[in-house]
């Protein structure tokens, strides 16, 4: 009699094709009046002997229906989602709304290297106006008005009727100008702080120079270490720790050739050896090794005593040294671009392809530099 | 400076070669430039023998040679030469030899039907002079089959820089003298060099010559000779050779002998034709607007400030700098006076940049020549006019006194450690300052020889000692390092200036660095303007004196005029969408003449947005809302509350007047403009598509006053924010921004922001209105909002746009 009744119930849900179906059958079954539901109720009826026979067959027959719907009803929904689903299929290959990349300057970037650099042989940034007066740009620094090295900067100039203060020279100005390197920086930083001193000053330069490789408007870092007991060797070990910091070369050598700046005293230019690779200049190695070469890089010197004393300090007591590097120089040869007038075109092609990811910071600990 | 290596010889007895005195000249501070051997051109170049010379066949004036080159295989090589002939020996190029003086390469090639092997060279093709009637025809003992470089010898030609403290070497004596210092030989005596039998003046029959210097302070000293009965010929091959080495033609005896002295010893000097000179000859100051006319052909217009040398009729010489052509000597001359004379560096410096007049002179002069060498150079240069010229020497006349006094530096040994980084040995230095012409007492005190002007104190004795004792061997030194916790070393402007470029560019803008200075009529644009006059700025452009160009004239007042240009350019390039940015200084002017530099980031978004789309359809240009959006998003990483602004106020002629404004802190305080820009400023700057743009005014933005690390205390809220909406009708031109923030600060206590999500005009909407909807977001505290406390904060709510004339909609 239980087989009767329950059999083709559990034929039926097995084949049941809609959820609608399954769940008129579990009315017809499981439902208030159904069948499996009326069966259950007769065990009231029962004596106690019967129904402990028959309860437990009863009881297994209407759980091995509900178990069979709710099989039933997982099958029935999850093929419903399934053909939801691929209906709802999308062309992955069509394109994604286009979030556009920004990008940093090179030369943004490099003076943030430097920075870190710098900050990490406690070297500060200090900054000072590009439009300068003759006194801090050239008197100070020791070029004299008539100093054959004044004529040889090409220099921007304002009308004499822009004269600061009325035309007074002296740490108050004189003839306006643009400045022609970063130095002026070290007289302000002197007369502002003060030593010991040790700051880096970058910035935009001015000379009125134009050609495949000068443009009227470049950047400069320049560097100041003012303290007792400072001299060449210091400069030397400064700079071989800065390039090799910066080139991330260990076999980065420096050749220190003597030379001439009106406000060092000695003046030391240094070449850097590189190699030629494949006719492009490669950074590392001595210049004197065979199919190697040395490449002008930067000059430097110890700051003269003229120049210490500008800037308010006793030269019997501070000493120290001074360099200026290229910044879009030093950028070329770690980054590779080979124009320098593309630096200013705003080309967004440019840009982005020589351009960094702002989340290119440059960090010590990550090196500074990035990689292509 | 330029000079060969045979010419460096005369004066330094050495056996190095090119390369080892190339180097050391590099080490002691003598930069070589170049180092070029005129050989190395000629390779390819034989000797040969014209074996037969025949008629060709087909031209009248060419001949068929028949040559031997020395390899007994004779060439065919047809010639144009008339002076081509049987048994000449010649100089013959080869196929694959490059001809210095065409910069062609031979090939072997038919002329008029006959084959050619080569080609026999003239002395021009050669580059070995002008020549060209014929082939250069070389003596008979000329061995056959060598390499014309091997026969000509080979003499290398240094190209170097001399900085401009180094007047003693920009004569090759100066030069040779700093080498033999530095131990690459010996200094040959000068009058070995001449040719003298001793450096003395030659003894003279006739009167001095008549001169003087009334203006001791440009020309000190004025010496001169005069010599009579000269013939100007042509000067002796040693010197022409000399001299062409080094590019300068030469033109005659007399003119070559003064540049002969002007490089070998770096000492300048005039010659005069006597005859051409009236009375007494004077170095005195210009007239004002006194006229001459200089060897360069040019006519100079002189001043008080200037010296010149004159006689009674006119100016003959621009004193240091360059001498007239009225009195300058020609072949015909045979009376001659020789000047050589002292000028103040300063004074000639002055002169020479007011002129714009440069010459070999001029640079030495400038720089300061020796002045203890004004009868030594006058005995060479009448020494070598009297052997060249012959004629008779005048006595010399003496006029005025050079600057003689000795510099004597007291010098301490130890510098050279303390500031050079080396030691050298007390011996040592010695021996190389005595190398180099100083005289040391036994108390270290220091006389500089009278042709190192540049040396006035201890470092430059260090210097010395330094670059001829090797800079090389300078040891590198670490830097002490500062002890505890390191400090930044940048300041909090600079933080923020890394901080919103970055965040800029992580915006989706790329930076740009553009020229400071700008076409007058670009910065115009953007020069002045009541924002100004809000900033308390001073206006007026700076304008360059000499710019470049006319394209860069003015110094930028605005980041906005330099990022147009560029959007523009690319705009040509065919970009259609731009996002641009730059951050640097704006420069106005401040105080007391002085510039005002302030730092500003300035942003451009030109063009398309979003490009047409298989899902967005037609492409979107840029709009007002997206310069204020990136504005305040980077104004909020700049630390500023941007929930305290004001969108308010003018942007500026510049931008759109109704889509347009500024943000501000308080009434005054510009942080920023923002809007779409005008449309007669794009059409300036040829841009044809809409332009939003942003500058963002660094400088005042107000610092953050230094706080610990530790924030502020918080907890997040345990019951959650609700929302409630409210639409108001309002006149159609009252600002939004004004409703929602009567809306946001309606109820402080309980009300954590306020959105505008609906501005609608039309339809339900009477005439003149609009309908604007905010949905105000609540936040309780301890407990929930009950009805009646919800109903409060919506009253307060409606009770604060009732004050803006605001009606809430049913």
């Amino acid at each position: 009699m239980i087989e009767e009744s329950t059999l083709p119930a559990l034929a039926e849900i097995e084949c049941a094709a809609t959820l609608e179906a399954l769940e008129a059958l579990r009315v017809g079954t499981l439902g208030k009046s159904g069948s499996i539901t009326t069966l259950v109720k007769t065990l009231g009826a029962m004596s106690d002997e019967e129904r402990r026979t028959k309860g437990p067959l009863i009881h297994a027959i209407r759980t091995t229906v509900a178990d069979a719907i709710t099989a039933r009803k997982a099958a029935l929904e999850g093929a419903a989602l399934a053909e939801q689903l691929a209906r709802d299929t999308l062309d992955l290959t069509l394109p994604a709304a286009d979030r556009p990349r920004g990008s940093i300057h090179p030369v943004s970037q490099v003076m943030d290297e430097l920075a870190e650099i710098f900050a990490d042989l406690g070297f500060a940034v200090a900054t000072g106006p590009e439009i300068e007066d003759d006194w801090h740009n050239f008197t100070a620094l020791n070029i004299p008005e008539s100093h054959p090295a004044r004529a040889m900067h090409d220099t921007f100039y304002f009308p004499e009727s822009d004269l600061a203060q009325g035309g007074k020279t002296g740490p108050e100005g004189g003839r306006m100008l643009l400045r022609t390197h970063t130095s002026p920086v070290q007289i302000r930083s002197m007369l502002e702080h003060g030593a010991p001193l040790r700051i880096i000053a970058p910035g935009r330069v001015y000379r009125s120079d134009s050609d495949a490789t000068h443009t009227p408007m470049f950047h400069q870092v320049e560097g100041l270490v003012i303290d007792k007991g400072i001299h060449l060797g210091h400069l030397k070990w400064t700079l071989e720790t800065f390039l090799k910091a910066f080139f991330e070369r260990e076999d980065i050598v420096l050749r220190l050739r003597p030379s001439y700046f009106p406000f060092t005293e000695p003046s030391v230019e240094v070449d850097v050896g590189f190699a030629l690779v494949n006719g492009k200049r490669v950074l590392g190695g001595s210049g004197d090794a065979p199919g190697h070469g040395w490449m002008e890089l930067l000059g430097s010197g110890m700051v003269g005593r003229t120049v210490i004393a500008a800037g308010g300090l006793d030269p019997d007591v501070w000493q120290g040294f001074a360099f200026g590097v290229g910044v879009d120089r030093l950028a070329m040869l770690k980054y590779g671009m080979d124009d320098l007038r593309a630096f200013f075109d705003g080309d967004v092609r440019w840009l982005a392809h020589y351009g960094f990811s702002p989340f290119d910071v440059p960090t010590l600990s990550a090196g500074v530099g990035t990689a292509a | 400076m330029k000079f060969s290596l045979g010419w460096l010889k005369e004066h330094l007895d050495t056996a190095a070669s090119a390369a080892e005195i190339s180097a050391r000249l590099n080490a002691i501070g003598l930069e070589v430039e170049g180092l070029e051997n005129p050989a190395d051109r000629l390779a390819g170049f034989t000797v040969a023998r014209v074996i037969s010379a025949e008629r060709h066949p087909n031209a009248d004036k060419l001949q068929v040679l028949s040559v031997d080159a020395g390899d007994g295989k004779p060439l065919q090589v047809v010639c144009g030469a008339p002076n081509a002939r049987a048994g000449m020996i010649g100089v013959l190029g080869t196929p694959g030899a490059i001809v210095p003086g065409g910069g062609f390469e031979l090939k072997v090639s038919a002329i008029r039907g006959v084959e050619s092997n080569g080609m026999m060279c003239s002395v021009r093709e050669l580059e070995l002079g002008d020549e060209h009637d014929g082939i250069l025809e070389l003596p008979a003992d000329a061995p056959v089959g060598m390499a014309f470089a091997d026969y000509q010898g080979s003499d290398p030609v240094f190209d170097i820089s001399i900085t401009p403290n180094r007047q003693d070497c920009m004569g090759v004596r100066g030069i040779a003298r700093d080498l033999a210092a530095a131990g690459l030989g010996t200094l040959r005596p000068l009058a070995e060099v001449y040719r003298m039998t001793a450096l003395e003046p030659a003894s003279g029959t006739g009167p001095a010559p008549d001169v003087a210097t009334l203006d001791p302070h440009g020309c000190p000293a004025f010496y001169a000779q005069a010599i009579s009965g000269v013939t100007n010929g042509t000067a002796p091959e040693w010197m022409r050779s000399k001299l062409a080495s080094i590019g300068q033609k030469p033109i005659s005896m007399l003119v070559d002998i003064t540049n002969f002295i002007s490089v070998d010893l770096g000492r300048p000097l005039h010659v005069y034709d006597r005859a051409k000179l009236a009375g007494p000859l004077v170095a005195r100051r210009a007239k004002d607007g006194e006229q001459v006319e200089t060897l360069n052909g040019k006519t100079y217009t002189l001043d008080a400030t200037m010296t010149v040398i004159a006689d009674d009729a006119m100016v003959h010489d621009i004193g240091g700098i360059m001498g007239g052509a009225h009195s300058g000597v020609s072949p015909e001359t045979t009376e001659v006076l020789i000047e050589c004379a002292y000028f103040d560096p300063e004074h000639i410096a002055r002169t020479g940049q007011k002129l714009a007049l440069t010459s070999d002179a001029r640079q030495r002069f400038e720089r300061g020549v020796d002045p203890a060498f004004l009868d030594d150079g006058l005995a060479i240069a009448t020494w070598l006019v009297l052997e060249h010229c012959g004629g008779t020497a005048s006595a010399i006349t003496r006029a005025g006194r050079p600057p003689l006094e000795p510099r004597v530096v007291s010098y301490d040994t130890g510098l050279c450690e303390r500031l050079g980084g080396i030691t050298v040995a007390a011996d040592e230095q010695r021996a190389i300052l005595e190398r180099l012409g100083f005289s040391v007492g036994a108390d270290w005190s220091v006389t500089v020889p009278t042709w190192r002007r540049d040396i006035d104190g201890p470092p430059d004795l260090v210097e010395e000692v330094v670059r001829i004792h090797g800079l090389g061997n300078v040891a590198s030194v670490a830097l002490p390092r500062a002890d505890g916790v390191a400090r930044p070393t940048a300041t909090p402007a600079q933080k923020l200036e890394r901080k919103l470029r970055r965040a800029a560019a992580a915006r989706g803008l790329n930076e740009a660095v553009t020229w400071s200075f700008l076409p007058e009529a670009d910065a115009a644009q953007f020069a002045d303007g009541t924002l100004r006059q809000a900033q308390g700025e001073r206006s007026g452009l700076w304008l360059l004196q000499n710019p470049i160009s006319e394209d860069m004239k003015a110094m930028r007042p605005s980041l906005l005029p330099g990022l147009l240009s560029a959007v523009a350019r690319n705009l040509d390039r065919g970009a259609a969408g731009l996002r641009l940015f730059e951050l640097g200084r704006r420069y106005l002017r401040g105080d007391a003449g002085r510039s005002d530099e302030r730092l500003t980031l300035g942003v451009v978004l030109a063009g398309e947005n979003i490009p047409r789309g298989w899902d967005s359809g037609k492409a979107a240009t840029f709009g007002a809302f997206d310069a204020k959006a990136e504005a305040l998003a980077l104004l909020a990483e700049a630390g500023v509350p941007t929930g305290s602004l004001q969108v308010a106020g003018e942007a500026g002629d510049q931008f759109h007047p109704g889509q347009s404004a500024t943000l501000r802190l308080g009434p005054k305080t510009v942080l920023a403009r923002f809007g779409m820009l005008h449309p007669a400023v794009l059409k300036h700057f040829d841009i044809a598509v809409p332009v939003a743009a942003v500058e963002l005014f660094l400088d005042a933005i107000p610092a953050r006053k230094a706080a610990s690390f530790a924030r502020a205390a918080y907890a997040p809220p345990a019951l959650q924010a609700v929302t409630r909406d409210f639409a108001f009708l309002v006149d159609a031109s009252l600002p939004a921004g004004d409703l929602v923030r009567a809306v946001r600060f309606a109820d402080k206590a309980n009300i954590v922001g306020a959105r505008l999500f609906d501005d609608f005009r039309g339809a339900g909407v009477p005439e003149g209105q609009k309908s604007l909807a905010i949905e105000v977001t609540l936040q309780p505290g301890d407990k929930s909002f009950n009805e009646a406390e919800l109903k409060a904060i919506a009253e307060r709510v409606t009770a604060a746009a009732a004050k803006l004339g605001a009606v809430l909609r049913g």
